[in-house]
């Protein structure tokens, strides 16, 4: 107990409670642009770039803080600490002041392989305030809907990796949108992106979570229908949208599930508390797993719904790199590691060889990088890139790799920016287009800088030591478990190999992309020159990035400067000891199987430069061998087609389903309105005229009318008859008078 | 009782009176003739009057005098503007009532 | 003073000066246009004064009294039949009262330069005002036969409004309307004339008679058949699948304001009249019903969707999203638990704001165009950039995008279908919720595709140099504004609502909670 009280003794940073600021001056500077900048004519970029610049000296401030703070809990810290989830923090308090008041937490506190000590980091510090309240006051049964802001290891990372980038590519855009016809509105809606990005990764409730994922989504929705003018653009935008709207089903349910699983809680802390308590039944878990599955597959352009992301190449560059490679599409990443107690105990991680989280990334890490080889334009096969290493990191998340995923998702932004933005710099000197077949070409004469920092990242991305990419993708297939002696949480045999083949496909197309663009002769057309300043500044600072950034989390064993500088990323980012984070194992790096990966990248990237340089000797301007394998054999043309027609997906969502919802179903649905329904209701206009028209000829006209006229004609002739009695001649009214009287009178006579 | 010899000579004169207004085509003997009439009545009243030792009867008489004279005097004028009108008192042909 | 003042005859104030106003118009000839506007503006502006005195003092009241009837008068009126005239408001009418105060001078500011022909701004005027008495009489109203009176007061002016200044097809949309309308008034009326015998004919105060079947043990199949009847009358208004098929004439035909008039806030009197008076009355009916009205929504969610994927006129499309987004209100009522019927009453508000601006627009555009057919459309972002700009605010937050108001009505809805009220089954709705959840994606799909259709693209060359497509006027700017901004804040602060409806809410559901028993 008195250990535990230990916890109270380290002060959260103050600093934590002003980090909802970060998201607050993107906003303030969406506004600004969208409403002052014009008529105040002041450029845009003067607002964005320095509040996304601010944006991400503050996110630095946080995350040394956290580490700061991380690193005292730990000191201080010898026991498991439970982070009081399920009741909700009022204003300000968060919630591991409340740990001290509980017992013993569960667990015997696992994290042993690999690390001599076990390992206590604090509790996620929640800033919240009360968005509405529902069921009556909290303090009758009901319960306040909370917003605020949840600092952890896990939300300072992507706080720090969406402001770097971000604010590279503001400045980035300055040079590459400049003059642009709508350059105003594209710096508003960069800035609504990265405050709705940051929003959401802040976010302390599930719905929050939800708000945050919506809002980026119709940014980028936003951004890549820029050009709207243009059909395809718009019809990409659309896809975007409509693709993950599909998944926010999944999103929505599993969030509901969640919600009443966890005691009708949005709490992000007490849900995954409530999982790892067992408050929530296993079976439910899986069912919202698999539910919120939906909504990464979408998000994160997993198999089978990653259809939309190659598609949104169609908008403009910059933002291919900061949404569509490095930030947006991590969300679904980002869900599954917020929320991951609830899939690492429902998809049964721990112990496990295989599970849909790890099958699904693992056949989309394989499934886009062949489709990355056909393709002939730059950016998708960037974009088809970005699928496979999103396939990734869940296929890491999958296996309980959790600290790799989010290490991999680090250095992928970095390189993979830099991969984007690279592009778009060849792009800038092709006069726009994309087609590496048709335009580029021997650009690494003309544009050295753009040349060198791409060939940076590509081996990064393609995990050549010792970039970025080597060391967070081989942790990954160490995560895997199954290569001998590494064992992690199970003995994941199929996610390691679909790993292992996709890390060969990488080197193999990026290989592909390079020579085509690089290398050989120039086939387009006047000559390309090398991009500005502000645009090879951004890219030398990345290509660095791809460099370096492996070492914040090299293996503790590695020489020298393993126990040093080593596996900060499980320092820092990954919870340890808590009550809402769940127990995993870490697996112990392996030399044979690092080499034995690299060995695979470089004999496929071998391959293809083989290929590619024998065909340059033929013909200097040849991009693709005639009568080649494709030409003999039949089966090979078949392969070919399939992925050139991208497994036939697209024709089954934008002609069969949507198609056939649009036309055929709605049509249906809309005649069944007019002519069944509404059939019914003219029908019954038209019967009720027809009865109506009897009514009125038979017994209205018949009847009715019959009788009043009938009485008319009485009335009438009756008085035909009486007014000849009337003859006007006073004798004979006299006459009658006094017979009448003289009648009464013998009337009273007789009968008196 | 000398009862029946006023009743006698009210109903005679009363029936006097039907005469004349039934068989005079002059208008003012018609309307002397409903005087005859109306006395007739009055003689029976005085007579009942008399009869029971009631004084209503006298002054019910007085009333309807009152009321002959006033129907005389309308009904002199009507017949003095259906002459100016016509330049003859005939009620026979005084029918412009007739519906 | 000032409390008194409200109290004693705030509500009776507000609901009948826009009748006054009328009266005055009536003096004034018809020449006299601006004078017209002048008035019936001026009417409106200082109702909405009075009522948004009382909103405010209302929101000042503190959430204990939130739940409580407000500002009540209850003087007699028709002693013969125990009819009172009683009005009040309590959280669950004051956001909808709102609504109305704000609708109705956006509408008429509207009108400034926008009458529809045959013109006579004199009498659509009046009319207009006539509906505003109606509407706010419908909401404030505590004793059935009072509301029944402002229900059908409502009836007549929309009926002229369409029959007189609408469409083309003008008159048979006006007939639809109207005898659709008036079928279900007429069964609603015999279920309230029944409840008034079978509680043993004493009041026709809702409160009252929601007691009343309480301590009268009324048989729980004459409840069931008591509910049908209002279900039906109240169903027709909402418009729920199959009685929807009025609703989509209505619309196109109407003019603009009575579009807006009609989608805004007469719509909500249906869904209104099954909160305010079925479910408070009938618990237990409501919970034997519950069922087929979370069917009739989701059929309403995913049959209106498809009806306006069908659509090649943006108006009618409009129309038939309203099917769908009113399922989603009645799904909400439907699961009979505090967080359905919160999000029934933000979805009514939510829907009244965004399909008002909605139809704002698509009046707009045809006055610029005339023509409303999607396919010659296109290119509005750049003819007239700002409205483009609002048209696809409006459709964002129509679709349901979370930091704009129709979010609000609709996923705490879906939410509550996951665990409906005790006594209602379960597994069916969940079942519903699946459905309405993909409901959401058809909404996104057929909105998102009339934008792409009528904003992006390049205008098409019959409209390319027509200099009558300007940008957006001052008059519509007033009208707009408001409309906008209200999405944009509820969207963010939903807690403006969700707070003040929850009480009552509350009251409510713990009722259906001991009838699920």
């Amino acid at each position: 107990m008195n250990l535990l009280l230990a916890a109270e003794a380290v002060a959260v940073p103050t600093v934590f409670n002003y980090v909802w600021l970060i998201p607050a001056v993107m906003a303030a500077s969406f506004l600004f642009i969208l409403f002052f900048s014009k008529r105040l004519s002041i450029k845009p970029h003067l607002v964005g770039v320095p509040a996304v610049v601010g944006s991400f000296l503050f996110a630095l401030v946080i995350a040394f803080s956290w580490i700061g703070y991380n690193g005292d809990v730990n000191e201080a810290q010898a026991g498991p600490i439970s982070c009081a989830g399920g009741e909700v923090a009022v204003g300000g308090s968060n919630h591991d002041t409340e740990a001290a008041a509980e017992g013993e937490g569960e667990g015997e506190g696992g994290g042993e392989s690999g690390h001599g000590e076990q390992r206590f980091s604090p509790c996620p510090v929640v800033n919240d305030v009360t968005w509405f309240q529902n069921g009556g006051p909290a303090s009758e049964g009901g319960s306040d809907i909370t917003v605020g802001t949840l600092v952890d290891g896990q939300s300072v990372l992507l706080l720090v990796v969406v402001t770097f980038i971000s604010g590279l590519v503001h400045v980035y855009s300055t040079d590459y949108v400049a003059g642009d016809r709508r350059y105003t509105h594209y710096f508003a809606f960069l800035s609504l992106f990265t405050a709705s990005m940051l929003f959401m990764v802040l976010s302390s409730s599930t719905l929050q979570l939800i708000v945050g994922w919506e809002l980026v989504g119709v940014c980028s929705f936003a951004l890549i229908g820029h050009w709207w003018e243009e059909k395809p653009n718009s019809d990409a935008a659309l896809k975007a949208f409509l693709t993950n709207r599909v998944g926010d089903i999944g999103l929505l349910v599993g969030m509901i599930i969640l919600y009443f699983g966890a005691g009708k809680t949005f709490d992000i802390v007490a849900i995954n508390e409530a999982a790892i308590s067992g408050a929530i039944s296993k079976n439910t878990l899986l069912v919202a797993g698999l539910f919120l599955m939906a909504a990464v597959m979408s998000k994160s352009g997993q198999f089978i719904l990653h259809t939309w992301l190659p598609d949104a190449m169609a908008g403009p560059t910059p933002v291919s790199a900061l949404i569509h490679a490095a930030t947006m599409v991590v969300a679904g990443i980002y869900l599954i590691g917020r929320l991951y107690a609830v899939f690492f105990i429902g998809f049964g991680i721990s112990g496990g060889t295989l599970n849909a989280m790890a099958l699904i990334g693992g056949i989309t890490t394989v499934g886009a990088g062949a489709l990355a080889f056909v393709q002939d334009d730059i950016k998708k096969v960037l974009a088809y890139s970005t699928v496979s290493q999103l396939g990734y990191m869940v296929l890491a998340l999958g296996v309980g790799a959790y600290t790799a995923a989010f290490f991999h998702l680090f250095t992928h932004a970095i390189f993979k920016a830099a991969l984007f933005l690279g592009a778009g710099s060849v792009s800038h000197a092709c006069h726009h287009s994309f087609d590496m077949k048709k335009d580029m070409g021997g650009l690494r004469k003309f544009m050295p800088k753009t040349f060198w920092t791409f060939v940076i990242a590509s081996g990064a991305l393609a995990g050549i030591p010792p970039l970025a990419g080597f060391w967070s993708k081989d942790e990954i297939l160490v995560g895997a478990g199954a290569f001998p002696g590494t064992g992690g949480n199970g003995t994941y045999w199929v996610p390691f190999i679909f790993g292992m083949i996709a890390a060969g496909m990488t080197a193999g197309y990026m290989v592909r992309v390079i020579w085509l663009t690089f290398f050989g002769e120039y086939r387009g057309h006047e000559t390309p020159h090398e991009s500005g300043p502000l645009i090879t500044t951004p890219l030398i600072i990345l290509a660095f990035g791809a460099v370096f950034a492996g070492l914040f989390n090299i293996p503790e064993g590695f020489p020298v400067l393993g126990s040093r500088i080593g596996e900060k990323f499980i320092r820092w980012v990954e919870p340890s000891g808590i009550s809402s984070f769940p127990t995993i194992g870490h697996a112990k790096p392996s030399v044979a199987l690092a080499l034995l990966a690299t060995i695979i990248g470089l004999a496929t990237g071998l391959l293809v430069w083989t290929y590619y340089s024998k065909l340059y000797a033929k013909d200097k301007l040849a991009t693709e061998v005639t009568g080649g394998l494709r030409d003999k054999n039949r089966l090979a043309r078949a392969g070919h087609k399939l992925l050139v027609e991208k497994y036939y997906l697209d024709h089954l969502y934008t002609g069969v389903i949507a198609g056939g919802t649009k036309g055929p179903v709605a049509r249906a649905a809309y005649w069944f309105n007019q002519n069944v329904l509404d059939g019914i209701i003219n029908a019954a206009g038209t019967g009720s005229t027809i009865i109506g028209r009897f009514v009125y000829r038979f017994i209205d006209q018949g009847a009715i009318d019959g009788a009043v006229n009938a009485s008319g004609f009485g009335a009438e002739s009756s008085g035909e008859v009486l007014r000849k009695v009337q003859s006007g001649k006073i004798r004979q009214y006299a006459t009658l008078m006094f017979a009448a009287a003289a009648l009464l009178a013998a009337v009273f006579i007789v009968a008196v | 009782m000398f009862l029946n010899q006023f009743l006698f000579f009210a109903a005679i004169l009363f029936s006097i009176g039907v005469y004349g207004v039934l068989t005079r085509k002059n208008g003012v003997l018609v309307l002397m003739s409903i005087e005859l009439i109306l006395n007739a009545v009055n003689i029976n009243l005085v007579a009942f009057g008399a009869l029971h030792q009631d004084i209503s009867g006298q002054v019910f008489v007085l009333f309807v005098i009152a009321v002959a004279a006033a129907e005389v005097g309308v009904g002199l004028a009507i017949v003095l503007l259906i002459f100016r009108n016509r330049r003859s008192i005939n009620v026979a042909e005084a029918d412009l009532l007739k519906g | 003073m000032e409390q008194s003042f409200l109290a004693d005859y705030g509500i009776t104030l507000m609901v009948f000066l826009p009748l006054v106003g009328a009266a005055i118009m009536m003096m004034v000839p018809g020449k006299n246009e601006e004078a017209h506007k002048t008035i019936a503006l001026a009417t409106t502006v200082i109702t909405g004064i009075i009522g948004g005195w009382m909103v405010v003092d209302f929101y000042r009241l503190g959430s204990a009294k939130w739940s409580e009837l407000s500002y009540l008068i209850d003087r007699p009126w028709i002693n013969i039949i125990n009819a009172r005239y009683t009005v009040a408001v309590d959280g669950i009418s004051v956001p909808l009262i709102a609504l109305t105060l704000l609708v109705v001078p956006l509408v008429i500011v509207y009108s400034w330069n926008h009458i529809p022909q045959p013109g006579n701004t004199k009498a659509f005027l009046m009319l207009t005002l006539v509906l505003h008495t109606g509407m706010l009489g419908s909401f404030v109203a505590q004793d059935l036969v009072l509301f029944f009176v402002f229900f059908e007061v409502v009836l007549l002016p929309m009926y002229f409004m369409i029959g007189v200044w609408g469409g083309e097809n003008r008159l048979y949309a006006a007939i639809k309307f109207f005898l659709f309308t008036l079928f279900g008034s007429a069964l609603m009326l015999v279920s309230f004339l029944a409840l008034y015998w079978v509680t043993g004919g004493t009041t026709f105060n809702m409160v009252g008679l929601a007691e009343a079947v309480q301590s009268n043990d009324v048989k729980l199949s004459t409840q069931v058949l008591i509910f049908a009847g209002m279900f039906l009358g109240f169903g027709i208004k909402v418009p729920m699948f199959p009685f929807h098929t009025w609703l989509p004439d209505a619309h196109t035909q109407a003019p603009t304001q009575g579009s807006v008039i009609l989608a805004a806030v007469l719509l909500k009197l249906g869904t209104y009249g099954f909160i305010r008076i079925a479910i408070q009355i009938l618990p237990e009916a409501s919970i034997k019903w519950a069922p087929w009205i979370g069917l009739l929504a989701v059929i309403g969610i995913i049959y209106g969707a498809l009806g306006c994927l069908a659509q090649t006129d943006m108006k009618r499309l409009i129309a038939f999203s309203s099917v769908a987004h009113m399922g989603y209100v009645m799904l909400g009522i439907a699961t009979m638990t505090d967080f359905g019927l919160n999000a029934a009453i933000f979805g009514m508000v939510a829907h009244g704001l965004i399909t008002g601006l909605l139809f704002f627009v698509a009046g707009s555009i045809k006055e610029r165009y005339h023509t409303l057919e999607i396919k010659r459309l296109g290119g509005l972002l750049i003819s007239a950039p700002r409205m483009g700009w609002i048209l696809g605010l409006a459709t964002m937050a129509s679709l349901g995008l979370p930091g704009l108001a129709g979010f609000w009505g609709e996923f705490p809805a879906i939410l509550a279908a996951y665990s409906p009220q005790e006594g209602i089954s379960v597994g069916l709705f969940r079942v519903y919720m699946v459905v309405a959840a993909i409901g959401t994606v058809l909404a996104a799909g057929y909105l998102l595709w009339l934008l792409q259709r009528t904003a992006f693209g390049r205008p098409s060359e019959e409209f390319e140099n027509d200099p009558a497509i300007t940008d957006v006027v001052p008059t519509e700017w007033i009208a707009w504004v408001p409309l906008l901004a209200l999405i944009v804040l509820l969207g963010f602060v939903p807690g403006l609502i969700f707070d003040m409806t929850d009480g009552p809410v509350t009251v409510l559901t713990d009722a259906l909670a001991a009838a699920g028993k």
